[in-house]
């Protein structure tokens, strides 16, 4: 039995605890559903990949987590429990004592989230005395100590640049540097490395995936990049339309993809060796449903190539051998014989 | 005299290409390849002032390109490497400081906005600012039409109404304003624009990065239809590389303003060169659970490109560098009987 499969049967010990999650947002046509009841958990020290397109809700999970919703959404949940505390009761005071101390965030686009008009020094050592009440001088040798570690030459000299002398590997680099100098115990990554170039976006993904695993930090990694979670990912999470469809152990998910969004995404991205060249890559037709009003049924049933008439009803999350979820009315029977794609004409 | 010469051009380009999707692409019909660059270079001077000399920034450094009609050529390589500036150029939005763009084996130099508009038209990355948010879809798709004096009104809309079908967007998008469409909507209108001049080469500036990867693969079918139906050249330009191997018939790439290496997708998929270009296929990360995500190698980011390294401009960041690499820089190198070049000491 994995550590996974132990950690689920005793339910112990979990970092994060969420239970129907829901994050409503008034808009000028109504209310928009942006989460609509979800239910995950993150285990101390793992790597947990957030997927989904835009718009299903990934990023408002990860601010809602963080506590950083935008002033009129409403966050309602039965559970939403960060190492013991629940947060949807915690005053906004202490709310900050944990953010930045013991839960991080790595935003996409390093230079709006990064301050233009103060020192890398500045803003890196911040935190650490915010929070900890250390000495300028402590705080300058661990922000000193970490710019090394996450492979930043001529620190001491960095520490005295604005954001704007660096490139944007560094500039994520120095935000990894920063979401770690308060050594959390959960680190957000939202699209860390969207904006960055593949080869450095290589670097940055080994340098957080080796940092994760020396400091024992959880991480949430939201993405879009399949190819980036089978790299890093322990767990894998995919949203669509404001719902956590399925949840797996990542090899699993990609051997055995339950809910046909899941191998809808999977099928579409073109694979060396599997998809011939020039070929017609199998696309998910249609949109993404509103999520302004109800929703009713299963979200995706209007673009699944397996709909039935019972997917009018909400499917319930099905629980599959092996910490393996899926909200599907079918994700137990066996997959249909994939649809051949079309050949070019 | 103008009516006439407006019916000339209208008759000159037959509508049948659109129409009817069986006539003959014009392929290998003229010798030449559709779109070649000769010795095409850009350079930016920076600072500088009353009595001072700015620095000479060489954003495109002497790139020569052959791209037959039909086929699709991959332009790859970093943010900072030229290739925009290299696409802008082909768009004649920017001249080249030295070097020739030629059409179908005629020069371009000299040449109008207008005329070059006819043979090369661009598809950018991101729809949502490259669609006017006050215009309706008719007008947005229907513009070049109207610039360049084609048609009667009357024609005009037939033909805006052909081409979004040709892209696949309902009748009715045609009416509304690109906030009212979805990112991949909006990419159908920018290909429509592009299309319904009936160009020879269409220049795609990642088309698709900005787009949910349900719906690039979508796009990306798309193009291929219109490639096979109206004959097309495309200059693709992406980062995607997963999508370049689908996409192209051949790869160049391009590090600080220089091609390095150029070859068949085979060639370069399945047996690169250049250090830099094997960099580039190891960092991208294909779905396959358990590899991890490799060490390249690579050092710091990209040079600064107005004060490039001595010799090989990879020097710094090449596992492999010699001492010879710091000197010289290596010459762009035919092999396999001219159908590769690559520019490495060491290849």
């Amino acid at each position: 039995m994995s550590r996974l499969e132990v950690n689920n049967l005793l339910e112990v010990n979990n970092l994060l605890e969420v239970n129907n999650l829901r994050v409503d947002l008034p808009v000028e046509a109504g209310t928009l559903h942006a989460v609509r009841g979800i239910d995950f958990h993150v285990e101390r020290g793992e790597m947990l990949c957030l997927v989904g397109e835009s718009g299903c809700g990934k990023s408002m999970t990860s601010l809602a987590l963080m506590g950083l919703l935008p002033r009129k959404a409403r966050l309602t949940a039965d559970r939403l429990q960060f190492d013991g505390i629940d947060l949807t009761t915690l005053p906004e005071r202490r709310r900050s004592d944990l953010r930045g101390a013991r839960m991080s965030m790595i935003f996409q686009e390093p230079m709006t989230a990064l301050n233009p008009a103060y020192t890398l020094g500045n803003q890196l050592c911040e935190g650490l005395i915010r929070h900890r009440g250390v000495s300028r001088r402590e705080a300058r040798d661990r922000a000193l100590y970490l710019l090394e570690r996450v492979g930043i030459s001529a620190a001491k000299d960095r520490l005295e640049q604005y954001p704007h002398q660096l490139s944007g590997g560094l500039r994520q680099r120095v935000m990894i540097a920063m979401a770690l100098m308060c050594e959390p115990d959960l680190i957000i990554a939202d699209e860390p490395t969207t904006a960055l170039d593949v080869t450095i976006q290589a670097q940055i993904l080994r340098l957080l995936r080796e940092l994760q695993q020396e400091f024992g930090t959880a991480v949430i990694f939201i993405t879009h990049d399949l190819g980036v979670v089978a790299r890093i990912a322990d767990r894998v999470a995919v949203m669509y339309a404001g719902e956590m469809i399925e949840s797996a152990p990542t090899p699993a998910l990609y051997a055995n993809p339950a809910h046909p969004y899941t191998r809808g995404l999977l099928s579409c991205i073109p694979a060396p060796g599997k998809t011939p060249p020039g070929s017609r890559l199998q696309a998910i037709p249609g949109v993404v449903p509103s999520l302004v009003g109800s929703v009713e049924g299963c979200a995706f049933r209007n673009r699944c190539p397996q709909a039935q008439p019972a997917c009018e009803r909400t499917p319930p999350l099905m629980s599959l051998p092996g910490d393996h979820r899926a909200r599907c009315h079918y994700a137990d029977r066996p997959v249909p014989a994939p649809l051949q794609p079309e050949m070019s004409s | 005299m103008k009516a006439q010469s407006t019916a000339e051009m209208v008759g000159s380009r037959p509508s049948s290409r659109i129409s009817n999707a069986s006539s003959t692409p014009e392929t290998s019909q003229s010798p030449n390849p559709a779109l070649e660059l000769c010795g095409l270079s850009k350079s930016f001077t920076l600072g500088g002032g009353l009595f001072k000399r700015g620095r000479t920034l060489g954003a495109v450094n002497d790139v020569s390109l052959r791209i037959p009609r039909g086929q699709v050529m991959g332009l790859v390589g970093e943010s900072g490497c030229g290739k925009s500036t290299l696409a802008k150029m082909l768009l004649g939005l920017t001249s080249p400081t030295e070097g020739d763009v030629l059409v179908d084996g005629e020069p371009l130099r000299g040449a109008d906005q207008k005329a070059l508009a006819r043979h090369i038209q661009p598809i950018f990355q991101d729809p949502y600012s490259s669609l006017n948010p006050r215009k309706r879809i008719a007008q947005i798709v229907g513009l070049p039409l109207r610039v360049h004096g084609i048609g009667t009104a009357r024609e005009q809309a037939t033909r805006v109404a052909e081409t979004l079908d040709v892209v696949g967007l309902p009748r009715r998008a045609a009416e509304q304003f690109p906030g009212q469409l979805s990112g991949g909507q909006r990419q159908r209108v920018a290909i429509a624009r592009a299309l319904i001049m009936r160009p020879d080469i269409v220049i795609c500036d990642e088309p698709t990065s900005a787009l949910d990867v349900s719906v690039q693969a979508q796009i990306l079918n798309l193009l291929l239809d219109l490639k096979t139906e109206f004959g097309l050249t495309y200059l693709f330009i992406s980062h995607d590389l997963a999508v370049v191997e689908h996409l192209v018939d051949r790869v160049a790439v391009m590090y600080l303003g220089r091609i390095v290496e150029e070859g068949s997708r085979e060639q370069i998929f399945s047996a690169p060169r250049h250090p830099y270009t094997q960099a580039l296929l190891d960092s991208a990360l294909t779905p396959e659970p358990g590899l991890g995500v490799p060490d390249i190698g690579l050092g710091d980011a990209m040079p600064d490109p107005s004060n490039p390294p001595s010799g090989c401009a990879f020097h710094p960041r090449c596992p492999k560098a010699q001492a010879i690499c710091q000197q010289t820089r290596p010459r762009l190198e035919e092999f396999r009987g001219g159908n590769a070049r690559v520019a490495c000491h060491l290849a």
